[in-house]
């Protein structure tokens, strides 16, 4: 048992918050988020100079990390800062799909990837999936060699900016069948795909998507034609320990900020940080911050075991997080006051960051459903 | 980062298991299992198995006769006991007591009392509490004033938990009364034999006669028997309080109590199915095994540091805070999955070798609620620890 971040990863983790304290202030970070890309390429390029993409993969798949708490060291990182550049999206769900499913001739794409040098996208959930991950009702077809894409996908972060999208659609099986779904890697000006983009609301674009006879050659699919649930499901974890981690890190900020406002902020003639009623609700922060450690920790740590385990784990972390999210930054902007409504204070955009990333792969209710499902099956005992 | 535990602590884990399978009698752990009261003679027969393997003494040093084992090995004993439904080990001689001898006792008294905690000669309980001190103990009011070469001492002390078995009572007294709050209390160790003592019992809301209210009317205590220096008591007292609480989460307990509510909610039926099919019990079963799954690491990782020689701060009283929240959700829990069980009230009728009224599962979950909401009350109430973390991280603007 060891509860230490080995030292390459604490240099990791320490690389990242010198930058990120230096480069992303808050100024800086409303500035990107008025923006019309929503994120900034200079940020993103000295990033993956710096190794930050680098360290969310292995290195036989040109990077030098990959593991569960690389991922955790980096989101949390990302968190604590309120980043909003698409590391999730073009790194851990886009390059680790390309790392996990592509062959020789895709992989060059995932060097790019890793270099800073193209942005991905993954095309998945849609209007009416919510999020069930093995809903597909996007067809994929056959006609004279090529393959014939058609459906609709929603909400698909980064989709402005990628240069190709890895869409799933469906090739056999029923709309909620496990198999029959084929990823493919889409040139994003392929005709037939249309965008609709738009901001989100704690920041990032996302776009919904119209796919009308799109034509792709077969070297367009990524692995196995109807087998791509697996690796999807396994990117879907990682980037679900990449959530939580997130989440953790930008509740630190969140009660680090709280903690020094009720020490500045005086009323009735001494700082709130002397109210009991305050200090209680406080310390309560606190130890649900301990938890939601833990549950990265526990995520992390069982990313690489038997998926119904590393399902398990991740389902109760992303739960944990989900309710403790909630309750830190209402808490933290219930402590500050007033202040905390203003769009440019800080923590406007931490909250933001806290309580939108739970609609991302499964929100906090989702999570508990799947817990209870891998927990409790009745025939499991 | 790794999340297993080593070959030598898993190794450790089995020899613990096999000795609690081997070692530990039917008819203690059955009582457990049922939620029974355990007799002084039940206690003392647990503690006489334990010691006769040397693990009785867990945190002594092996200079006084101890284990010494670390706080992981401590950690994986009580969730092994826990699991077997093992009694708990009465703390306040071996694991309240002790240390404080062993750091602030003198020669004398660490070869008098010592041996006769682990052989069993001695019972002690604890008198910190008094009907005017709780939360705020350091305004306790029994006096003991000097007067040649005995303490004259008189006041009340209440809360005792298992005083009607003990023999010996250690006590926080005040022995100077014009000293600011802290500064003016002694250590002082009482024989219950002694002229003046007379002890009540104070029957809890769940029937059970756990604690006792202590007067001492003029009680004559040899100065002999002053631990430490005098007016240093809460030193000593503060000493006992951080570090003897690697099991202040609960774990063990925890995680046996949440089984336990599994176990009946795959028995009980409801509309036909499992309770445990049920989608709004099932939701607040998998919360709070969720919690629980975080602080069991919570918990590793404090523990994992104090095992590295770093004491725990701050981190006991979340420990505290949580692991006694997460304990009594699993207490309402059960008392819920026994349904209409719950309500037969655990008596003499229900005792002993009786068959239960009902699925054995239920006996005494409604009691075990009702006992159990002391957890957030004792060793520094809830709202004491939310003090205490708040100040610890909000500093002199708290």
């Amino acid at each position: 048992m060891n509860f230490e971040l080995t030292e390459e990863r604490r240099m990791l983790q320490d690389t990242l918050r010198r930058f990120l304290s230096k480069r992303y202030d808050t100024e800086t970070r409303n500035a990107i988020l008025d923006s019309e890309s929503g994120f900034s390429p200079d940020i993103w390029s000295d990033l993956a100079d710096l190794g930050i993409i680098g360290a969310l993969f292995t290195e036989a798949q040109g990077g030098f990390g990959g593991a569960g708490f690389d991922i955790a060291v980096v989101f949390e990182e990302l968190g604590r800062a309120g980043v909003v550049e698409p590391f999730l999206d073009s790194a851990v769900l886009g390059g680790g799909l390309i790392a996990a499913l592509g062959d020789t001739d895709q992989q060059a794409l995932l060097a790019e990837v890793i270099a800073g040098h193209a942005h991905l996208a993954l095309a998945h959930g849609e209007p009416a999936s919510r999020y069930d991950l093995s809903r597909v009702e996007t067809s994929a077809g056959f006609e004279d060699d090529k393959i014939v894409l058609n459906g609709r996908k929603a909400v698909v972060v980064n989709a402005e900016a990628a240069g190709h999208l890895i869409v799933t659609a469906r090739e056999s099986g029923d709309v909620d069948d496990e198999t029959g779904i084929s990823l493919f890697l889409v040139p994003a000006d392929t005709a037939g795909v249309t965008l609709r983009g738009y901001p989100m609301l704690a920041g990032g674009r996302a776009a919904e998507i119209t796919l009308e006879d799109v034509r792709l050659p077969p070297s367009a699919r990524l692995g196995t034609a109807g087998a791509g649930f697996a690796a999807l499901s396994d990117r879907v974890a990682a980037a679900n320990v990449a959530l939580a981690a997130e989440v953790l890190g930008a509740m630190e900020t969140a009660v680090a900020l709280t903690r020094d406002y009720m020490l500045t902020r005086k009323q009735f003639g001494r700082p709130i940080a002397s109210f009991q009623a305050l200090q209680h609700r406080f310390a309560d922060l606190l130890i649900e911050l301990e938890q939601a450690r833990s549950a990265v920790i526990n995520a992390a740590g069982h990313l690489a075991a038997a998926p119904h385990e590393r399902d398990r784990q991740i389902a109760a972390a992303r739960n944990l997080i989900g309710r403790i999210g909630r309750l830190v930054a209402e808490e933290s902007i219930q402590l500050h006051g007033g202040i905390a409504m203003t769009q440019e204070y800080e923590l406007a955009h931490i909250a933001k960051r806290i309580v939108m990333s739970d609609h991302r792969l499964g929100d906090t209710d989702t999570h508990l459903e799947r817990f209870i499902a891998l927990s409790y099956a009745q025939d499991a005992r | 980062m790794d999340l297993t535990y080593s070959d030598e602590e898993r190794a450790f884990r089995d020899e613990v298991r096999a000795f609690l399978r081997d070692k530990l009698p039917d008819a203690l752990s059955e009582k457990v299992r049922r939620r029974q009261e355990l007799s002084k003679d039940d206690h003392e027969r647990w503690h006489a198995i334990l010691n006769e393997r040397g693990w009785l003494a867990q945190n002594w040093p092996r200079a006084f006769g101890g284990a010494e084992w670390n706080a992981v090995q401590r950690h994986i004993f009580e969730e092994e006991a826990a699991a077997a439904n093992a009694p708990r080990i009465v703390p306040f001689g071996v694991a309240m007591l002790a240390p404080v001898l062993q750091k602030f006792g003198s020669k004398a008294q660490q070869d008098h009392y010592l041996p006769r905690i682990l052989n069993g000669d001695d019972w002690w309980c604890q008198g910190y509490s008094e009907p005017g001190a709780g939360s705020d103990l350091a305004s306790l009011n029994t006096r003991a004033v000097r007067q040649g070469d005995h303490y004259i001492v008189n006041g009340q002390k209440t809360w005792t938990t298992l005083g009607q078995h003990a023999n010996r009572i250690f006590c926080l007294v005040r022995t100077d009364p014009d000293a600011k709050q802290q500064e003016g209390i002694s250590f002082l160790l009482i024989d219950m034999d002694s002229p003046g003592i007379e002890m009540r019992p104070i029957v809890l809301l769940d029937g059970s006669p756990e604690v006792n209210e202590i007067f001492f009317n003029d009680v004559r205590v040899p100065f002999e028997n002053l631990v430490g220096e005098e007016n240093k008591g809460w030193t000593y007292a503060k000493y006992l309080l951080t570090h003897e609480r690697t099991n202040i989460a609960g774990v063990g307990f925890a995680l046996a109590g949440l089984e336990s509510v599994k176990r009946m909610a795959y028995a009980e039926r409801r509309n036909g199915r499992a309770l445990i099919e049920n989608p709004h019990f099932a939701a607040r079963l998998a919360q709070v095994e969720i919690d629980l799954m975080a602080m069991e690491t919570t918990n590793l990782r404090i523990i994992s540091a104090a095992a590295a020689g770093q004491a725990p701060g701050v981190e006991s009283s979340m420990l505290k805070v949580k692991g006694t929240i997460i304990r009594q959700e699993i207490n309402d829990l059960a008392r819920r999955a026994a349904g209409p069980y719950a309500l037969p009230f655990p008596s003499a009728a229900l005792a002993g070798d009786n068959d239960p009224v009902g699925p054995d599962y239920g006996d005494a979950v409604a009691a075990t609620y009702f006992n159990n909401r002391k957890l957030s009350i004792y060793g520094g109430s809830n709202e004491i620890q939310r003090g205490i973390i708040a100040k610890a991280k909000l500093g002199g603007g708290a």
